[in-house]
């Protein structure tokens, strides 16, 4: 789908986990290999609901809930993909995820390249991400970087319902292994989600606020804080850009680059911890291609590097948010 | 799988793993293998009672497994040497090739990995109404993995077509298995997830065959996984570095005994399958199938440079 479909064509209000269910259930009406598989995503509808209501369409066979073995129900996706099945794997929380590394990177993330390219291992692993709802430490990270650094992998990181919904549809017609990243805060966004079916393709962000003075680039729910962030900006007089990668693996470097070229100043806004993070590989690459148009340093706004805290005060002082990406522009513009 | 074939295969396996230890020696091969002379049985018992479509997954010592379903020597050796020509054209090595048009789904560089792959092939299979079967090698090390206590419960839970097959060559590199394993046998552990666990004679072509094929036949009637636990012994090292100061050479004389290329051999010379002639035929022709599997990976092209950047995605 062209950038700007969303707002264009005619659209419905839907939940971002409409959103989801609607890209699933239409895929699998297309296409029968497509399968769901995870834990309590049948009759329970997904620890966050938004398998709800397809055990009723699909039966179980196709809404597979498994006992809790991240590790092989990964694994088990990896050999049912290489037959030509296009698996679904919801992990309940992106976490959980530490559990199913070795199939995700030296099984999924492989197997193409290390045999030949006889191997195709279309699978998704849906992960429910980042904080803010006081689970502790444990249930409330954004691993997403990780999987950067992983060659074969795929990574997707949708911030609207819209782009959620076209994205997920796009992931599971890949022939990859593609993480795709479900901000928990972003669920219950209610938003206009176009009628028609549609695709967005992998690899193209999407300029979601044009401006002049500094580009803020983000994903998922940060590409949302942003937003929030450009509008307080512009009443301050500084005119933010705002770049919402939508996925990171294929990365959209172009887009980002002659937004900073335009701008002279750029804000890398995630939800991860800081060090390492998918802000240090921006910057780099920023600075490779762009180092000449910067008019001030490039500025991170990130998770501090620490397990996240569970008392809700202390979680949402830590949590970035929009007047971090605020305080960032304001200090940018300055120099 | 006829038997002369069978009793080639075996030879073939054989002398495949020698030509590869003595290529080490020499020099010509780099990197690191894991050879299994001694467990010829197992491989060729377990695929003589499969259907070509049938599926097989691997370990690190997976040259047996290969050549056993059907692998061409030629592009095995040709994926050791780094090869075009071979199997994953060079990308792979020794513990990571497959031949997905002979159903070979891969030999796999971590130990226990190729387990619940195994199991979601043998998904994919029920999934789509087949018959086939996903015969799962690994080794007695592997069974200590969670992925295999995992995936033989999801395989018992849905009753899916996949036949687990240990090979407890006894050592997991140099950890016996009596002091890694808490029960006398891996196939005890079948009880825990409610399917068969067989015990067999791991160098007996005939033992590990009937086995497979029951398992086969089970697997087909939707019935379910089988374990099947072949002991065995691996008669050369772990890998090419192993000095095996960890077990005995009285030992090792003694599993010498009980080789299971002669014993397969006297079997079938005794029920009149194979002449004396062909017993000795059989195992020249071989070698020199080897020798010239050498001569191919030799004069076989690296792939270009630039193809080491390709291929990451499909």
């Amino acid at each position: 789908m062209p950038e700007g479909v969303a707002a264009t064509s005619p659209a419905r209000e839907m939940y971002f986990t409409e959103a989801l269910r609607e890209a699933l259930a239409e895929e699998m009406r297309r296409d029968p290999n497509v399968f769901l598989m995870g834990e309590d995503m049948g009759v329970y509808g997904g620890c966050f609901g938004v398998t709800r209501g397809l055990l009723e369409e699909f039966g179980p066979d196709r809404v597979r809930d498994t006992p809790i073995s991240e590790a092989s129900i990964v694994g088990l996706a990896v050999g049912a993909a290489i037959l030509g099945a296009r698996p679904v794997v919801e992990v309940m929380f992106m976490d959980f995820v530490t559990l199913a590394m070795d199939q995700l990177v030296n099984h999924a993330a492989k197997f193409h390249y290390m045999y030949g390219e006889q191997a195709r291992v279309p699978l998704v692993l849906r992960c429910p991400a980042g904080a803010g709802r006081a689970y502790g430490a444990t249930h409330s990270q954004s691993l997403e970087a990780w999987f950067m650094h992983v060659p074969g992998l795929k990574v997707v990181a949708p911030s609207t319902a819209a782009d959620a919904k076209g994205l997920l549809k796009s992931a599971i017609r890949d022939d990859n292994p593609v993480i795709f990243l479900e901000n928990k805060l972003l669920y219950q966004s209610r938003e206009p989600v176009p009628e028609h079916n549609y695709l967005i393709p992998l690899g193209h962000a999407r300029c979601v606020r044009e401006g002049t003075d500094v580009t803020i680039v983000a994903y998922s729910r940060m590409a949302r804080e942003a937003e929030k962030a450009a509008a307080a900006l512009a009443e301050e007089g500084i005119s933010a850009e705002v770049i919402d990668l939508r996925t990171l693996v294929p990365l959209d470097i172009v887009t980002v680059v002659n937004s900073v070229v335009k701008t002279g100043r750029v804000i890398l806004a995630e939800e991860g911890t800081l060090t390492g993070g998918v802000g240090a590989e921006l910057g780099m690459r920023i600075f490779e291609s762009a180092w000449d148009s910067l008019d001030a340093p490039i500025r991170r706004v990130a998770m501090p590097d620490i397990p996240i805290p569970f008392a809700p005060e202390l979680e949402a002082a830590v949590l970035p948010s929009a007047v971090d990406i605020v305080l960032a522009a304001r200090e940018l513009v300055d120099i | 799988m006829e038997p002369r074939e069978c009793y080639r295969r075996m030879w073939i396996i054989r002398l495949f793993e020698q030509k590869v230890d003595q290529l080490f020696g020499e020099g010509e091969l780099r990197g690191t293998s894991h050879l299994c002379v001694g467990q010829e049985a197992s491989a060729v018992g377990a695929c003589a009672a499969l259907r070509p479509d049938d599926y097989a997954t691997s370990t690190h010592r997976g040259h047996g497994h290969f050549l056993a379903k059907g692998g061409d020597p030629r592009r095995l050796m040709a994926e050791l040497f780094g090869k075009e020509t071979g199997y994953s054209r060079g990308r792979g090595g020794s513990q990571h090739m497959a031949c997905y048009a002979i159903g070979f789904l891969g030999s796999n560089g971590i130990t226990g990995g190729g387990i619940p792959i195994a199991t979601g092939a043998a998904l994919a299979v029920q999934r789509r109404g087949g018959d086939q079967v996903v015969v799962c090698f690994f080794g007695d090390g592997a069974s200590n993995q969670g992925v295999f206590h995992e995936s033989l419960n999801m395989a018992s839970l849905w009753k899916l077509p996949v036949i687990y097959l240990c090979e407890n060559n006894l050592y997991a590199m140099s950890t016996p298995v009596q002091k890694a394993i808490s029960v006398p046998n891996v196939a005890d552990r079948a009880a825990a997830y409610n399917i068969p666990g067989v015990v067999v004679d791991g160098n007996d072509f005939f033992a590990v065959c009937a086995a497979v094929d029951e398992a086969a036949a089970r697997a087909r009637r939707g019935e379910g996984p089988t374990l099947i636990e072949c002991k065995t012994y691996r008669m050369v090292g772990h890998s090419k570095s192993d000095r095996r100061v960890y077990r005995t050479r009285e030992e090792e004389a003694e599993w010498q005994a009980r080789d299971p290329i002669p014993r397969f051999r006297d079997a079938l010379l005794a029920a009149g399958h194979l002449t004396p002639e062909e017993a000795e035929r059989i195992p020249d022709e071989a070698a020199r199938e080897i020798e010239e599997s050498v001569e191919f990976a030799k004069r076989s092209p690296v792939l270009p440079i630039e193809a080491a950047l390709e291929g990451v995605y499909a």
